[in-house]
């Protein structure tokens, strides 16, 4: 069933048509397949870099659209709805372009913007560590100061995109407190991806370890100055959320639409199975939920594009639609029975991915910590 | 080499379409509207012959206000003009008012070349309103093309139907309407989005395009939709349980439909 949307431009009423066709000619038909095979989507992103759609957010001066979040992030959510790998990459590869765009100086940004936002590279974001996951501030990876740059020293953990990433937005220790953002290349000498973890879901897409032994990163490659890694990684991650909220909101809505088609078609007792109320009440259920977590990513973007503060709206609407996307996708495979619990249908591999929403990019715990913290003012 | 192509915008095939209750035409309301698909094919063949020709491309849509969205993708696809004959008066005119009213407008153009359609559309189907265009232009018309080629002032297609395939040639101006096979057409860009806005639309009403209002609408319409009915849904197939005469059976009802 299309959403229907609320747009304030014309631009953003045409950008929203081209990503659904973008989403239903060439993503829907093919994820399905890759998700089983474990086949890296890079030609999905090329499509959608040569669209234009990769780097929405950020200024045309430097290639970009210059759109409100509050487009972007519907766009992320029709794409998700499509393919989650594809919805999650591209929120990743935005949140990894934020660091450069919002903290770099011009000299970084003509350098390396253009072809990062130009749509034929594709980005990831090195922050997590294997003792520093929620802890990030705990990180031990070293850049140590030399004469040309930095050498890095460490191990990166839980990279979307390692091994076939473009760029690395990589946060490391450049002294015992300091903590610094640096703008690697995926091709630096000394940098190499392990092999990918085994997971649950967003099996399209690989995650993997990243080991930095001595890579040589040019000292032209700091980001927002020594010492401010931290609080740049920690500012990424508010709009990052954002990302994922709507990525959670169009895998429910995909869900609950595979849900509502079967439950109208399916017949048990001579009647479809939506007119017997124990799962009216349940696609109804999940119809708010899908709907409650759309207006809260909404609004934490109108407060975003206003300029107005949104961390703690952000960490809001990342808790609440990826527990909406929990359940919603969990319930969908209810409704379908036996058949949603085979692959036949997508509901199960919905549920699966699902489930890495409520873990990145901050676990929903410590979504309620920042919003804990910020209304006790901490 | 001067382009113009027909574009029309229909109901969502994806989505639930349905007749109006009172006059048995299209409700546009009720679905989702879209640039139809056999249209951004009519495009992109016109963008191509521009690409390799020079000249230019102008889109012309005979539709309610709504249609502009239609007509944007075909500029956002790189259309660099378009018309937009649009008045309450034209609700209703069938396939015959349809022609007249777009060769009157094509008429207040400067130096039509080639008009590009799509074969049929997928809301009406009638697929009669390209060869009607060329009849009432006196143009050749080159209908069903699954590809086309443009040498200096003759235009070549190879016109593929049910009969069978075969190699049409005029001298321009024609009318030349493609199939879906002619082409993939390209997405627009955000790029392009941003550029259609800054593209010209003229939007002509009856008297503007000069049409004669009775030749046109309900009132004007030669045919007349006297009843309309949902199709029924799908039955369910018949099922064969093989008990060693399988291979008999299948023949036989193969046999009932005249397949073999």
């Amino acid at each position: 069933m299309p959403v229907e949307r609320i747009l304030a431009t014309t631009e953003a009423t045409d950008l929203l048509n081209l990503t659904k066709d973008i989403a239903r000619n060439e993503l829907a038909p093919e994820a399905a397949r890759a998700e089983e095979t474990g086949n890296f989507p890079h030609e999905k992103f090329e499509l959608l870099g040569e669209a234009g759609l990769l780097s929405l957010p950020y200024p045309e001066a430097h290639g970009g659209a210059n759109q409100p979040y509050e487009t972007y992030l519907q766009v992320l959510e029709e794409i998700s709805s499509a393919w989650m790998t594809v919805g999650v990459g591209l929120s990743v590869h935005t949140m990894s372009c934020y660091p450069l765009v919002e903290f770099g100086t011009d000299a970084q940004r003509e350098r390396w913007l253009g072809e990062m936002l130009g749509g034929h590279t594709l980005g990831a974001y090195a922050l997590s560590e294997p003792q520093a996951g929620s802890d990030a501030g705990a990180l031990r990876t070293r850049a140590e100061r030399n004469g040309a740059g930095y050498a890095v020293t460490g191990t990166k953990c839980w990279i979307t995109h390692g091994g076939v990433a473009d760029f690395y937005t990589l946060m490391a220790r450049t002294s015992e407190d300091e903590i610094s953002c640096l703008l690697v290349d995926g091709n630096t000498p000394g940098l190499v991806a392990a092999s990918p973890e085994h997971k649950m879901g967003l099996t399209g897409s690989p995650t993997t370890e990243l080991v930095l032994d001595g890579a040589p990163v040019a000292a032209e490659r700091l980001i927002g100055g020594e010492g401010n890694g931290l609080r740049i990684a920690l500012r990424a991650l508010d709009s990052g959320r954002l990302g994922i909220a709507a990525c959670a909101v169009g895998l429910a809505q995909a869900a609950l639409d595979q849900a509502l088609e079967y439950a109208r078609q399916r017949t048990q007792f001579g009647r479809s199975i939506i007119r017997f109320q124990g799962l009216e009440f349940m696609i109804a259920d999940m119809e708010a939920a899908v709907h409650s977590a759309r207006a809260t990513y909404l609004d934490a973007a109108r407060r975003r594009d206003a300029g107005l503060a949104f961390g703690r709206q952000a960490s809001v609407a990342k808790l609440v639609a990826t527990d909406a996307a929990m359940k919603v996708t969990t319930d969908a495979v209810q409704v379908l029975g036996g058949a949603g619990y085979t692959t036949d249908f997508p509901v199960e591999r919905y549920m699966r991915e699902a489930k890495v929403l409520q873990i990145f990019e901050g676990t929903n715990q410590i979504q309620r910590m920042v919003i804990g913290r910020d209304l006790a003012g901490a | 080499m001067n382009i113009v192509v027909l574009v029309k915008q229909v109901p969502d095939t994806w989505s639930e379409r349905k007749l109006s209750d009172s006059d048995h035409t299209l409700d546009r309301a009720s679905a989702d509207a879209v640039l139809d698909e056999i249209n951004e094919r009519a495009v992109e063949e016109a963008l191509l012959a521009k690409e390799a020709h020079g000249g230019e491309v102008t889109a012309l849509c005979m539709g309610p206000e709504r249609a502009t969205e239609a007509i944007r993708k075909a500029l956002s696809m790189g259309a660099d003009k378009a018309v937009h004959l649009s008045d309450e008066a034209l609700h209703g005119t069938d396939a015959v008012g349809t022609a007249k009213a777009l060769a009157k407008v094509v008429g207040t153009l400067e130096s039509v070349d080639m008009i590009i359609a799509g074969n049929e559309s997928t809301d009406g189907r009638s697929g009669a309103v390209p060869a009607m265009l060329a009849e009432l232009l006196g143009w050749p018309q080159l209908t069903y093309a699954r590809s086309l080629s443009l040498d200096g002032s003759t235009v070549t297609i190879e016109r593929e139907t049910d009969a069978g395939v075969t190699s049409v040639r005029a001298e321009l101006p024609a009318v030349v309407s493609v199939t879906e096979k002619i082409n993939e057409p390209r997405y627009p860009s955000f790029k392009g989005i941003m550029a259609a806005k800054k593209k010209p639309v003229s939007t002509l009403t009856l008297a503007d395009a000069g049409i004669d209002a009775g030749e046109v609408g309900l009132s004007g319409a030669l045919t007349q939709m006297v009843s309309s009915a949902p199709a029924p849904p799908k039955e369910a197939g018949q099922q064969v349980t093989d008990e060693g005469d399988g291979g008999t059976r299948i023949v036989e009802f193969l046999s009932g439909k005249n397949l073999v």
